[in-house]
């Protein structure tokens, strides 16, 4: 690799300066401050502040609500990701074959990505609200089941999944198209030539050529279903009912802006602070290695 | 060189521009609400009468989101020491702004100002909500309780009379009914579950819902929501959920469509949707008071819901008088009308509703009545209002308790038990943090 030297010491540091401040200002800082919170016990209007130690912590790890956030997290997650980077692969599979308006098509595949979260969430009450929603209208007329997810858990649970694996899922088609793309057509042609077939192309070849894209995009997805995906749960099912949909950020949100118990909430956020940075350290050190960089 | 001297003009030009009209403007009285649409208009024209008034001041009204949205901005504005002049914050709050150490009574602040105001003339059910001492603290604007809304068209299918069940029983009773007859494929609903159903529920019987009468004479309350009543309550909610005689529609206005479409026949919400109703609504309908499950209860009165107008410390002291004198212009009998007869809340002073009677609009209006009329009565120590710390956050654990309960994963009597174990470890938290 070639290192460019700079003659002036300082110009280096100065030319990363800006970088650097933007990090500490909305990073560091607020990252601090939380870290900070979480230690007191403070009155909503700051007027009555106390040091509490773990307190905050102590709590939470020794509420059953907390732990079940933290299932109900991983669930989603998983789910989001799943769905989002298996529908996402598929569609932009479909979106390399050589097909009439593929323009028109490729385009129309990015839109829901276009789309805020929280309107995202508001298009999917339309549709699946249990007492004005499209689909249980139309559901009623073929059968008895009552798809009534503000009392049933999972069903809001999937609903939340797919709402937001669907606002995210233009996201992964659009790195998914560029990676299919971007592979030369003479290695599967000469493929083809040695007989193997689509499955096999697809294993031997596509696949861990898409790898570094599939992995960035695995991280990506992860993180935005921990943090990004606030909007839809907010608007769709406010983390009900009894809490099935209730993920951690949104605990966070919950516990600090309607429960003004900030202590909490900060105590929260540095939890789920620690548990990204793990999970992310963690992919980079175990599935980054099956990741073949060309 | 050139640009910049041009710069330099321009940027002078400007100040002069500026400058003076910064000098003779009106002094400006901020007031944070969370009113939307068509409320938030009519909040505007109610500020917009005030402004033409006056000489001195003019009130910037301006819509800060929900009502969590609203406090949780007030709250961040104060600590930057930047506060509105006003916030409107919900029922539920009153206990945060009351211990907040950030407010400036509104009975403080009238007498300061040497504006007579005849607090006698408040009805007492919301005083009572917005008062310690005897003395009110914040100025109620938006109060309403709630009702039964029935379906008109479906009772007289199912041949029962025009009337509104009075009891409980009479609920079950009349929603069979009017099932078997196809009126309607569920007998009721219920919006805002927890406020409807409990913090309502309990006082109409005389129930305590907390002790130290509601919060009211102490920090270190519990709630008292899983006795016998309540689990006898809910428990009914739940079989008839099963039933479908019930049809649990989840939180805040979002049942109110099975009402709206037919699907429910009966609907138990606000008063304050009464405006919306007689503009959208397809068939007749009536309105009763909410239902009571007979002796041995008591009848005693429900508490009201909405909010109130809470005055921020920490303002310049010459613009206290602009708040005090729109706070006294808020509270005069034909504002007092107006905002009643345009929204629905109810009007909160006895000369306004004197004044509302003498014009036979109850008569007219008989909707509008029911709400009062239920808050009429002397209220006891168990239905004056609940004071509980954090209780927007309580209201959200009932609420996902009911949720279990209505989805038969827990009985009622372990549903309330989790809610009470929950919502004590969040007044214990509330009680920690206030502690002086």
């Amino acid at each position: 690799m070639k290192r460019s030297v700079f003659r002036n010491r300082a110009l280096p540091y100065v030319l990363v300066l800006p970088q650097i401040a933007v990090t500490v200002v909305f990073f560091f800082w607020p990252a601090f401050e939380s870290l900070r919170l979480s230690l007191f016990r403070t009155s909503p209007f700051g007027d009555k502040t106390s040091f509490v130690g773990l307190e905050n912590f102590r709590k939470l790890l020794t509420t059953p609500e907390y732990y079940q956030s933290i299932a109900n997290t991983f669930v989603f997650a998983s789910g989001v990701t799943a769905i989002g980077l298996g529908v996402g692969l598929f569609v932009a599979a479909l979106a390399t074959q050589k097909i009439r308006g593929l323009a028109a098509y490729r385009t129309a595949v990015l839109w829901p990505y276009g789309i805020a979260p929280p309107i995202a969430g508001i298009i999917f009450l339309f549709i699946f609200h249990p007492s004005y929603g499209v689909l249980p209208y139309w559901l009623g007329f073929v059968t008895s089941y009552d798809f009534n997810w503000l009392l049933k858990g999972w069903v809001a649970m999937a609903l939340v999944i797919l709402a937001t694996a669907w606002t995210h899922v233009g996201y992964n088609i659009a790195f998914f198209l560029a990676g299919l793309l971007a592979i030369p057509t003479s290695v599967l042609e000469a493929a083809s030539v040695d007989g193997a077939g689509a499955i096999r192309r697809f294993r031997s070849i596509i696949f861990p050529l898409l790898s570094p894209i599939t992995f960035y995009l695995l991280v990506v997805n992860l993180i935005f279903s921990f943090f990004g995906s606030f909007g839809v749960i907010h608007a769709v099912t406010q983390g009900g009912p009894g809490g099935a949909t209730e993920i951690m950020v949104f605990k966070v949100y919950k516990d600090g802006f309607i429960g003004l118990n900030l202590g909490s909430s900060a105590a929260q956020s540095v939890l789920l602070m620690i548990l990204v940075i793990t999970l992310t350290a963690l992919q980079f050190r175990f599935v980054e290695k099956r990741v073949t960089y060309s | 060189m050139k640009r910049r001297v041009r710069a330099v003009a321009g940027l002078a030009a400007l100040l002069l521009v500026v400058l003076p009209t910064a000098a003779l403007a009106k002094t400006e009285i901020h007031l944070w609400h969370a009113m939307g649409g068509q409320l938030g208009e009519t909040v505007n024209e109610l500020v917009k009468q005030f402004n033409q008034s006056q000489v001195d001041f003019e009130v910037k009204p301006l819509n800060k989101g929900t009502y969590p949205e609203v406090l949780t901005g007030a709250i961040a504005a104060y600590r930057q020491k930047n506060p509105p002049h006003i916030v409107q914050v919900f029922d539920v709050g009153t206990q945060t702004m009351l211990l907040s150490g950030a407010i400036h009574p509104i009975f403080q602040l009238m007498k300061e100002q040497e504006i007579k105001v005849d607090w006698n003339d408040f009805i007492k059910p919301v005083t009572g909500y917005y008062s310690r001492d005897g003395n009110l603290y914040s100025m109620p604007f938006n109060s309403s309780s709630p009702i039964l809304y029935y379906n008109k068209e479906a009772f007289k299918k199912a041949g029962l009379a025009d009337k509104p069940p009075a009891t409980w029983k009479d609920v079950g009773e009349f929603s069979k009914k009017i099932i078997a007859a196809g009126g309607a494929k569920c007998g009721f609903t219920t919006s805002w579950p927890s406020w409807t159903m409990l913090e309502n529920t309990f006082p109409w019987h005389d129930q305590p819902f907390a002790t130290n009468q509601n919060g009211y004479t102490g920090l270190d309350t519990k709630l008292l929501i899983n006795g016998e009543f309540g689990v006898k309550h809910i428990g009914q909610l739940a079989a008839w959920q099963k039933d479908g005689v019930y049809s649990y529609g989840g939180r805040m206005g979002q049942p109110d469509p099975k009402f709206i479409n037919g699907d429910c026949a009966m609907l138990i919400q606000s008063s304050a949707v009464i405006g919306g109703f007689t503009k959208s609504l397809k068939f007749a309908w009536g309105t009763g008071p909410l239902p009571h499950w007979g002796p041995p209860y008591k009848k005693q009165n429900a508490v009201v819901g909405g909010a109130t107008l809470w005055v921020m410390k920490g303002q310049k002291p010459a613009d206290y008088k602009g708040v005090a004198q729109f706070m006294k212009f808020i509270a005069e009998p034909h504002q007092q009308m107006w905002w009643h007869v345009t929204t629905g809340y109810l009007p909160i002073t006895q000369t306004a509703i004197k004044n509302l009677e003498a014009g036979y609009h109850f008569k007219k209006n008989p909707e509008q009545w029911t709400a009062l009329g239920q808050l009429s009565g002397k209220p006891t120590a168990n239905s004056q209002g609940h004071r509980l710390g954090n209780f927007a956050q309580i209201r959200e654990a009932i609420e996902g308790e009911m949720e279990n309960v209505f989805a038969g994963k827990k009985t009622a009597k372990e549903g309330l038990d989790a809610a009470v174990a929950k919502g004590n470890d969040i007044l214990k938290e509330f009680a920690a943090a206030h502690k002086p």
